[in-house]
């Protein structure tokens, strides 16, 4: 009997459609996100993210509905995020129906941000999003959708944003991100063994091999993936089922 | 029968209301010491800090018909935090009192693991549970928190482990409480709240 991994599906929206693309760049469309939230709900997703990509202020109100509706599908946890500048961004997504709010940039921007959401709401709903790519001998973070280095080094950021309250850590790798080619294991194991919360993997994510290692060599908690779910290449069914034959502990669903 | 939720102003009030629904229960959220008077049964859903979750009881002087209704019989179902301020203190929360309606104290979780407990667990049975009812041993449940009562005195239904056993399921009377999220917790969860639901009836 122990914790089991988690499997998390990942929604980029607009704002209200699920979007996919390499870097923001040549985004379509990717489905109605209520729809893919009700589907992966019943799949035996684990919990399920929603990230609002595009972060545009005026586009909030449609974002934040969004969420309310994807909610509204769930009997798992949601975490949203996306563009959470402030203390009352994060109240807006956890009034729609968010149990866990995640930051990025603007936490490494003003790390008292993460403070302040983990004060008011706990550690618990509270996830920092790192964007971590290979720089020589470290990994760095990069902000502002992976395009600009944060000069921070990742394992620090980490390690800070812990201390600043923060209860998870979702944890992307750059390098990874976008080629399918395996989850960032030696990232992910240096970040997962230095933290004490636990770390969602996240970033090149492709057969159900990619994430029995993230789990078995890269000390993964949990591992999110986008597109091979939204495009039905990877039942989460049948990757759980896949996962428990290996030995990795996961809630089947039955 | 209508469920009486306390709505102390933090996290997650709608998605327990929405799980009810899924389950026709009728439900309303209140702050008022009336409606607390008045309740048939009472849930207490929550997330965040002991001490807020406590201070907000007082501020609102919801903690003195909370007790009160809890004690002429009123079942009530805690969630989470809503379990654990059920105990005198806390290690998260200092001197500051909890209801007190069992004995022992909420502890810290050891740091020999992975904090918050995060995600999905099994539990395990220590005597017959009405609120676990037609759920498998196998069954998991979402749980997120760092700190838990390690020993309830006989009052744990279940338990569950993470570092050092702890308790997940609490029967005792009319008073019923889980550390774990049954709104969160798919199917297994849902049926929890309908075993609730029944007890309530």
């Amino acid at each position: 009997m122990s914790l089991a991994h988690r499997i998390i599906p990942c929604l980029d929206t607009d704002g209200e459609r699920v979007v996919k693309g390499v870097n923001f760049v040549g985004l379509r469309d990717a489905g109605d996100p209520v729809a893919l939230a009700a589907r992966y709900n019943a799949e035996g997703a684990d919990e399920l993210v929603v990230l609002d990509i595009a972060a545009s202020r005026d586009r909030r109100p449609t974002f934040l509905e969004t969420i309310r509706r994807v909610a509204a599908e769930l009997a798992i946890p949601l975490t949203a995020g996306g563009g959470i500048r402030t203390l009352e961004d994060g109240r807006a997504v956890v009034r729609a129906g968010a149990d866990k709010v995640t930051v990025n940039t603007a936490a490494a921007e003003r790390p008292e941000l993460i403070s302040e959401l983990s004060r008011e709401f706990g550690a618990q709903a509270v996830v920092v999003a790192i964007d971590a790519k290979r720089a020589g001998d470290h990994w760095d973070v990069m902000v502002r959708g992976g395009r600009e280095s944060a000069s921070l080094d990742a394992i620090e950021w980490a390690r800070m944003a812990v201390a600043r309250g923060a209860g998870e850590i979702l944890l992307t790798s750059v390098d990874r991100d976008g080629t399918q080619s395996g989850f960032d294991v030696a990232l992910t194991a240096a970040i997962s063994r230095a933290l004490t919360v636990p770390v969602i993997a996240s970033g090149g994510a492709k057969s159900p091999d990619h994430f029995a290692e993230i789990f078995q060599q890269g000390a993964a908690d949990a591992a999110l993936a986008a597109s091979i779910f939204h495009d039905e290449l990877q039942s989460i069914r049948t990757l759980k089922e896949f996962l428990a034959a290996r030995g990795v502990a996961v809630r089947l669903p039955c | 029968m209508k469920v009486t939720i306390l709505d102390y102003g933090a996290g997650n009030v709608p998605s327990v209301e929405r799980a009810l629904q899924r389950l026709g229960a009728e439900s309303h959220r209140t702050d008022s010491p009336e409606c607390i008077s008045k309740a048939e049964a009472l849930l207490l859903p929550g997330v965040g800090h002991y001490a807020a979750l406590i201070r907000a009881l007082d501020e609102k002087k919801l903690r003195a018909p909370l007790v009160d209704a809890i004690r002429r019989g009123i079942p009530f179902l805690g969630i989470c935090l809503g379990l654990q301020v059920l105990f005198k203190l806390s290690e998260e929360a200092g001197q500051l009192q909890g209801l007190n309606l069992l004995p022992g104290i909420v502890s810290a979780l050891p740091p020999t693991v992975k904090l918050p407990h995060m995600g999905w667990n099994q539990v395990v049975k220590k005597r017959e549970s009405s609120l676990l009812a037609g759920i498998g041993a196998g069954a998991y449940f979402y749980f997120a928190h760092s700190y838990a009562a390690l020993d309830s005195n006989g009052a744990a239904a279940a338990t569950c482990s993470h570092g050092t056993e702890f308790t997940a399921v609490i029967e005792q009377r009319n008073i019923y409480a889980v550390q774990f999220h049954p709104e969160k917790s798919g199917d297994s969860g849902a049926r929890v709240l309908r075993n609730f639901l029944r007890r309530a009836a």
